[in-house]
């Protein structure tokens, strides 16, 4: 491959598996909100 | 579930929790465009430099258009019927315009994953022999003359289309019967790991097949002057909004199954990511190995026809397996990759269509599996398993995406940032319940910036397909089943905004309370309760 297309494969590959990876840490550090202003206390089964 | 409570006081189906959710929003997003699709695109707009373009789409119009179909879902939790019309009582339309395109490429998208079911099996044998070309066109396909000795229409089936997209539809059917946990997110969790096993296993192989890395130099290789061509914008813009199953009902009516509380941007970040990462990996894998087919041929990887569209599929790839090392073996992997990624995403496409006629007509979830199944397999069936079905399928497809899901796109955007003036609400949304909190770029990319970029993309092909027609097919069958088809979405769309819901749907109550005065601090607890 020539050097062009290696740095932009890498380069790509970065961004883009390197976002997922991000967005999983991020997820998985704060699944869900968990705190909530007083007054929000609607059940979540509602329709 | 009852047959006769109201989308008032229904109880909701749910994912069981946020993996089932992430799971089949990507099982929707990754389908047959990131295997065939994406590998050409880019290859053809300019190499490794198309992959600038890519980026700044998904941040500007992926992720923002996804954002906002998770919002209208979650908040007005409904289809897209019953959604849009909890935000205006006209927009229903709107609603019923999305249920139609997903109607429509449901029954020619079946046929697409009943040919791969078809090759899946084809595999062991290699049974397509050495000219791969005539084995799909003439042998499998059967495809009549057009134009010339046969007419545009027949009702001669070819049984070898005809069964495996009868079974298909059939185990559609159950799985929408099954429900939104124990139907669509059951075959996700179990289909999206294994088409990750077995397509990674196809990557990985290709990547040490000799001329591997022409192939990938081909797709790689930057040619940065193409970044100053509109088109190439036009068409990374193009790639990420078909790719993402965005704007056309699917990601509104799997957010309306999430739990109230439930978390939206980050794994709509997740989602978003997964899917251009898989088509990123299915792009190294295709060039991979079509660096290897070029060289089996003698000629450079540019000099290859078929390298992308159902022709990749169906044509090149049997000829490259043909030539592989276990050929059988990665023949398998390769059509069962195909069969998995479109049949998750033909779930959701179905699911909107489903969920729209059980709020609107007080049915259960199995009443609509089958009515709808039932009738959508009888025309996928006439329409496409006979020998004039690759002819109406390809003018379809082209109608349906290229007009239907634009318009649907700009006319969203138009009508719920500029028309209903709901983006500070639904912004408001979507931070309420989310980790990742979104900024005011994202009103500025959901109401400014993605209706222009696919306003623009909407007129420029409407105008091209005008002035120079479609695939040279005659201009009255490209208006009867191309513009035939997208007036009978706008036909359908208002009729069934007209028709009485079978059950009354009042004032909605949507939670948490947006009180435009104290928006800013509602988060801080100056929002009163619901």
């Amino acid at each position: 491959m020539n050097a062009g297309a290696i740095v932009l494969m890498v380069v790509s590959l970065l961004l883009v598996w390197g976002g997922l990876g991000v967005s999983i840490a991020m997820l998985m550090s704060r699944p869900e909100r968990t705190e909530w202003p007083e007054g929000w206390e609607r059940d979540d089964a509602d329709a | 579930m009852s047959t006769q409570t109201s989308p008032e006081t229904r109880p909701r189906e749910e994912w069981t929790g946020q993996v089932g959710f992430i799971l089949s929003a990507i099982g929707s997003a990754v389908g047959l465009g990131n295997i065939w699709r994406f590998p050409g695109v880019a290859y053809e707009n300019g190499g490794g430099a198309f992959l600038v373009p890519y980026l700044v789409a998904l941040v500007t119009a992926g992720i923002p258009i996804l954002y906002l179909d998770y919002a209208i879902g979650h908040r007005f939790r409904g289809s897209a019927p019953l959604a849009f019309r909890r935000i205006s009582r006209w927009f229903e339309t709107l609603g019923w315009y999305q249920v139609a395109i997903c109607f429509a490429i449901a029954v020619y998208y079946t046929a697409v994953i009943a040919w791969a079911l078809s090759f899946f099996w084809y595999s062991f044998g290699l049974r397509w022999g050495d000219d791969t070309t005539t084995f799909f066109l003439v042998d499998y396909l059967q495809v009549a003359d057009v134009g010339g000795e046969d007419p545009w229409f027949t009702l001669d089936f070819v049984p070898a289309v005809l069964i495996p997209l009868v079974l298909v539809w059939v185990v559609t059917i159950v799985v929408l019967a099954a429900g939104v946990a124990r139907g669509v997110q059951r075959v996700n969790i179990v289909f999206m790991p294994l088409l990750l096993v077995a397509f990674g296993v196809l990557v990985v192989r290709s990547l040490f097949l000799p001329g591997a890395a022409d192939g990938l130099n081909a797709l790689f290789t930057p040619e940065w002057s193409a970044l100053r061509n509109a088109d190439v914008w036009i068409a990374a813009y193009g790639q990420i909004f078909f790719s993402l199953s965005i704007a056309f009902g699917i990601m509104i009516t799997y957010a309306s199954y999430r739990r109230r509380r439930g978390n939206l941007t980050s794994p709509g970040l997740v989602v978003a990511f997964a899917n251009s990462g898989f088509e990123l990996f299915a792009g190294i894998g295709v060039f991979a190995s079509l660096g290897f087919l070029a060289g089996q041929q003698a000629v450079a990887v540019g000099d290859l026809e078929g390298i992308t569209g159902p022709i990749l599929s169906f044509v090149t790839f049997p000829a490259l397996v043909s030539q592989m090392p276990a050929g059988s073996l990665f023949g398998a992997l390769f059509f069962g990759s195909l069969v998995m990624a479109g049949f998750t995403s033909l779930v959701s496409i179905l699911q909107v269509v489903s969920a729209a006629f059980q709020e609107k007509l007080s049915i259960s979830r199995r009443q609509a599996a089958l009515g709808i199944g039932g009738l959508a397999g009888v025309i996928s069936v006439l329409g496409f398993s006979t020998t004039t079905g690759l002819i109406a399928l390809d003018t379809l497809d082209n109608w349906a995406n290229n007009v239907g899901i634009v318009s649907s796109a700009v006319i969203m955007c138009v009508l719920v940032i500029w028309v209903g003036r709901r983006g500070g609400e639904l912004r408001f949304h979507l931070n309420s319940v989310s980790t990742f909190q979104v900024g005011s770029w994202w009103t500025f990319c959901v109401g400014i910036l993605a209706p222009l970029v696919l306003g623009w993309m909407l007129v420029s092909r409407i105008q091209t397909l005008l002035v120079e027609g479609y695939e040279g097919y005659a201009p009255w069958y490209t208006g009867l089943v191309g513009w035939g088809a997208i007036a009978a979405f706008v036909v359908f769309a208002v009729l069934l905004t007209l028709a009485p819901w079978r059950s009354p749907v009042g004032a909605y109550d949507a939670w948490p309370r947006y009180d435009k005065e104290h928006a800013p601090g509602a988060r801080e607890g100056k929002g009163g309760p619901a």
